[in-house]
């Protein structure tokens, strides 16, 4: 028996047809719990690892589930034929899931058995160990880089960016796909010069690609609907120019492989 | 893109000078093909009616008006104003007659009509009275029948207030032969019969009918030749000069003769298109696979190097743009399940060859590219994908979506030729099929389909299981037992299949009599001389002269009874939440709410002038509480807020189309209640009846006529769009809906299903965008869906296009198996497109 799939988890959320995380269509897994509090987090409902209660569109909503391998990848199969179609497959994302290695790595390898390609979006916080275990059955790493400053790093996202930056580079050296990925928030990270020094960084990695991805305000009602404060209130998205400017600073920098979105 | 091997085409000037022309002005009524036709009746009475309407179309053809307008490459116009339309008072007339003071001002497609055209029409009305094919029609139906539609449960009204329409013709042959060569094989036929034979005088005289048809279209390509002759030696531009002695030319030649050049070949389309529509008032009459016969003409002229690929385009556009000159007016009702001034002219590209081999040619690109040029709703624009479909085909079409013109409609070979196949087609034929009117598909040239028989309200049905057979104090069905007495979901599903048995026979018995009264009435020998057998055969296609025949009727509602079937499953018998007769009460009283704001409106301004004939003065005060009571219905807050659970409960059960298998396969089981049914009747052309699965835009006026349902849809509001799911109970995506979706039986419903999808432009950015939406759609057609169709504009654009139509009169959208212009929609059936779940592809 492949006892493997039995293994338990606890996710928020499955999300079909995503074609901005890895490539094609693909199928997004969302685990709950992490160990950063981005002030930014388009989802706050998956920082704590409890499970809890959200008010959305009106209506209470149970955040969080304990599913097993199995059920979940029951269901990313249902959606098969657009991956075969499309070269999609399935995304792993949270929160952050490497903060569960069992469930993860194990839904990891029950994708490739299946013939399913797999990606994650991480911050890369954790042991390297741990994160080597997951990259046996990883096909693209799409790594977040939020800033190149120690104390910057920690006042918004509430960790240190020193076992982030290293891993980077050690993921890149174990040879996995590796992208790297900037969460644009205006007064955290968006002067050409933090999004230079990120570059110079990403660069120095030899990774591919660079993807800036410029903030967004999704997140903001979720914040009432857990009762907690939205601290970015009243920061407005950054105009397509603007945005262009710190595309053309870090394409200066990085060339070839740097984009807007994912 | 510089990595496509088609590269665009720059689009002629020409072209926006033909389109602002032609929507300039409200469209408009004209008469002279009703007074024409009239005066030729007159004379002919009492002779074989296959003659009298050879004779009257020649009459008509010999002298309706006819112009030129500006600009035009391609000519032939079957009225003087742009998009105008004609009247076809042997089909009916009462309804334009009671309609002749309103007609403009209505919401749906209103058109002009002069007070002269009006008298002009008044006058010729008393004629037809009792020679209609819709009062011969009413008269062979059973009173059973007439009840029924009465009540709604289905509607035959295309039909039966017009001509059948829905076919493809031999359009190639013409191309090759010309109608003298149609002429001498009419001829050759004749010759061949003899006097004695049993069927020579019904032969005869078809085969001359025949004859002097095709002369008919002779003689009116000629008068064309002669306008534009004498137009051209007036004319003082030189350019415009030259062009006007070209188009004399060509209509000198063709259609008569066989077309040589691509520009001819057009020209002979054209006018075969055109005329088609003069001589009957049917609709959806489709061009079909126009880049396959008119590919020859193409080809030899760029191998000879006597046309420039530029040239070609701009002639394809002028008739993509012609196909948008002609227009129909319909009764007020009609009008509102077909808005959007459309005739349904579908027009096919790609797909395989009759060989297998794929069929996608050079032809197939300009195609997608006049509909990118000229951005209108004809011709409804269909690709054909299979396995071999290349790639950059798919890509060019996602293009085009991305447009949010709402074309190309996608169809699946792979299930569309199997399912013909199922109906008796040989497989080289099917492999050849078009696409008829909104989604039908059938083989071209050789099929009398009556696409588009009738649309079957699936969800009354159950109200009459509820009722007992009962609907407005009147029994009008068989009576399936009190519901009180039904013990098991069992009992009370077969109830509904009972209910739904008993009304299709009525739906094949209005069908049946229709079909009687076209073929006893309005026989066409035009239409009929370029389908096969009927030459050989000597028959009209009304009598049943083409090879295949079908009658199709459309069944829908499949959503929202597959949901509402669950939730009784599961509220009363499984949970036991409540009883059927609380059910039966909830709906009764629209769980608690009040009426809708249009049925609110009716009510209050039967009630206010009630009060006025009895002599009452009634104060806008007054009438704003009385119509407020309407809108808020009459229930207690408590009993509003035991509603309100119930319908939560409802809202919170497994729903269609979020990929749920047990919910999907009886949604299959649904859906064959009524195909599997449907295909045990024949009609009196020899043929089957087959099921389509879609409502067109129905589903909003016929909702408007169809009470709560125990899915928790409110009285009098749409039912779900095509096979789609019940509008925003798809959760789970774009991916979990198809899939529900492609769990139905498609190839059952071989008339054709619908599916609407409605994505945000942002979806098909780049050209990973583009990739990942072809993908998409291959993964449907993997899993046997049959059929696709993408409204590509924001939400944020269609409400702002709701406040300010001024702005977005080019705006094209997507309604059901057609494409209209969004501002010339009713508000509802705007607000029901804005509402299709929009699905996003990321949060
Ligand atoms: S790392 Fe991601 S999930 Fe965690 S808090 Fe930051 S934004 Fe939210």
């Amino acid at each position: 028996m492949q006892e493997y799939l039995d293994t338990r988890g606890r996710i928020f959320d499955i999300q079909k047809y995503s074609i901005h995380d890895g490539p094609g269509i693909r199928t997004i897994v969302f685990l709950k719990g992490c160990a950063f509090r981005c002030r930014w987090c388009c989802n706050p409902e998956s920082q704590s690892f409890k499970i809890e209660h959200m008010m959305f569109g009106g209506k209470d909503k149970v955040v969080g589930k304990d599913v097993t391998v199995r059920e979940v990848i029951e269901d990313v199969l249902k959606d098969m034929p657009y991956y075969v179609r499309s070269g999609g497959g399935m995304t792993l994302s949270g929160g952050e899931s490497l903060l569960q290695p069992e469930f993860a790595t194990a839904l990891l390898r029950a994708a490739h058995e299946y013939g399913i390609n797999t990606a994650i979006e991480t911050t890369g916080f954790a042991p390297f160990e741990t994160i080597e275990k997951y990259l046996e059955n990883l096909d693209y790493v799409l790594m977040d880089i939020k800033h190149m400053n120690e104390e910057k790093h920690k006042e918004f996202c509430g960790q240190s960016n020193k076992l982030v930056l290293e891993n980077a580079k050690k993921i890149k050296d174990w040879g996995a796909n590796l992208t790297i990925r900037v969460p644009v928030i205006p007064g955290f990270n968006n002067t050409k010069e933090e999004i230079s020094d990120i570059a110079v960084f990403a660069k120095s990695l030899g990774v591919k690609h660079l993807h800036l991805l410029p903030y967004h305000r999704m997140g903001e009602d979720k914040y009432a609907g857990l009762g907690r404060d939205y601290m970015l209130k009243g920061i407005k998205p950054m105009t397509n120019e603007y945005m262009q400017g710190l595309y053309e600073a870090a394409y200066k920098i990085f060339g070839d492989g740097c984009q807007i979105g994912g | 893109m510089a990595e496509f091997q088609t590269p665009d085409i720059l689009m002629s000037p020409r072209i926006k000078k033909l389109i602002d022309n032609l929507f300039e002005k409200m469209p408009e009524i004209e008469s002279d093909r009703a007074v024409l036709l009239t005066e030729s009746y007159m004379q002919t009475e009492g002779q074989p009616i296959v003659r009298r309407r050879a004779l009257a179309f020649k009459h008509i053809l010999e002298n309706i008006p006819i112009t030129i307008r500006d600009n035009e490459l391609i000519v032939g116009s079957a009225t003087k104003a742009p998009r105008g339309c004609q009247v076809f008072p042997e089909y009916s007339y009462e309804w334009l007659e009671a309609e002749l003071d309103t007609i403009s001002t209505r919401i749906a497609d209103p058109f002009y009509i002069s007070e002269e055209n009006k008298q002009i029409l008044r006058k010729i009305y008393p004629y037809w009275k009792g020679k209609t094919t819709s009062e011969l029609a009413s008269s062979y139906m059973a009173p059973e029948t007439l009840k029924a539609i009465e009540h709604n449960i289905f509607t035959p009204g295309n039909y039966f207030y017009n001509g059948i329409g829905h076919f493809t013709v031999n359009y190639g042959k013409i191309l090759k032969i010309g109608y003298k060569g149609l002429i001498e094989e009419a001829q050759a036929e004749l010759n061949s019969c003899n006097v004695y034979d049993p069927d020579y005088p019904k032969k005869s005289e078809f085969l001359n009918a025949v004859i002097i048809s095709a002369n008919a279209a002779i003689t009116y390509a000629r008068r064309y030749a002669q306008l534009a002759l004498e137009m051209g030696k007036k004319e003082k531009d030189t350019k415009r000069r030259e062009e006007l002695f070209i188009i004399a030319q060509n209509c000198a030649k063709v259609p008569e003769n066989p077309a040589e050049t691509f520009m001819e070949a057009c020209q002979t389309f054209w006018f075969i298109q055109m005329l088609l529509q003069v001589e009957s008032s049917g609709h959806s009459i489709s061009p079909g696979r126009f880049d396959q016969y008119m590919y020859p003409y193409y080809k030899a002229d760029i191998e000879k190097g006597t046309i420039t690929r530029e040239f070609a385009q701009e002639l394809i556009d002028c008739i993509w743009v012609k196909l948008n000159d002609l227009n129909k007016a319909r009764d007020a009702a009609s009008a509102e399940g077909f808005a959007g001034y459309s005739l349904f002219q579908n027009l096919c590209a790609g797909g395989q060859t009759k060989e297998g081999r794929d069929a996608t040619n050079e032809l197939s690109y300009m195609c997608i590219q006049a509909s990118m040029h000229t951005q209108l709703p004809a011709p409804s624009f269909s690709v054909r994908i299979w396995n071999g479909t290349p790639n950059e085909f798919m890509l060019r079409c996602a293009e085009l979506t991305r447009t949010g013109v709402g074309l190309p409609a996608y169809y699946n070979d792979e299930v569309i030729i199997p399912a013909l196949m199922s109906r008796g087609i040989k497989l080289e034929e099917a492999r050849e099929y078009n696409i008829i009117g909104c989604v039908e598909p059938q083989v071209p040239a050789k099929t009398d389909g009556w696409h588009d028989a009738a649309f079957f309200n699936m969800c009354r049905p159950l109200e009459l299981v509820f009722s007992n057979g009962y609907d407005k104090g009147e029994l009008i069905s068989i009576q399936t037992g009190k519901i009180e007495d039904m013990k098991t979901f069992d009992e009370f599903f077969e109830a509904y299949k009972k209910q739904m048995k008993y009304n299709i026979q009525l739906l094949v018995n209005a069908d049946n009599a229709i079909d009687y009264a076209h073929r006893e009435r309005c026989p066409l020998p035009f239409q009929s001389s370029m389908i096969e057998d009927c030459i050989k055969r000597g028959k009209t296609i009304q009598e049943g002269g083409a090879v295949y025949n079908f009658t199709g009727p459309q069944g829908f509602g499949i959503a929202n009874m597959t949901d509402a079937l669950i939730a009784v499953k599961k509220l009363v018998f499984e949970e036991k939440l409540l009883t059927l007769s609380e059910y039966k009460k909830a709906l009764d009283e629209n769980f608690g709410h009040g009426m809708t704001a249009k049925e609110a409106t009716k009510a209050t301004q039967k009630v206010v002038a009630d009060l006025v004939s009895k002599g009452k003065n009634v104060s806008e005060a007054q009438i704003e509480d009385i119509f407020k009571m309407f809108i808020d219905g009459i229930a207690t807050e408590e009993e509003k807020a035991k509603y309100n659970k119930l319908l939560d409960k409802i809202h919170s059960l497994p729903k269609y189309g979020n990929d749920i298998p047990e919910i999907d396969y009886f949604a299959r089981d649904v859906g064959n209640i009524y195909t599997k049914e449907l295909e045990k009747y024949r009609n009196p052309r020899g043929g089957i009846f087959q099921a389509g699965l879609y409502p067109v835009s129905a589903n909003v006026p016929l909702g408007e006529q169809t009470g709560a349902t125990p899915d928790g849809r409110l009285a009098n509001t749409p039912v779900a769009d095509g096979v789609g799911p019940c509008s925003g109970s798809d959760v789970c995506g774009p991916t979990s809906a198809a899939n529900s979706v492609a769990k139905l039986d498609h190839e059952i419903a071989s008339n054709g299903t619908l599916y609407n999808q409605k994505f945000h432009p942002s979806a098909l950015s780049g050209l990973t965008g583009l990739s990942d939406f072809a993908a998409y759609i291959r993964a449907f057609f993997d899993q046997k869906g049959m059929h696709m169709q993408f409204n590509v504009v924001s939400r944020e654009t269609l409400l702002d296009a709701q406040k300010h139509p001024e702005n977005y009169k080019n705006l094209v959208v997507r309604v059901a198996g057609y494409s209209a212009l969004f501002t010339t929609l009713s508000k509802s059936l705007q607000d029901d497109i804005i509402n299709r779940t929009e699905q996003a592809f990321n949060r």
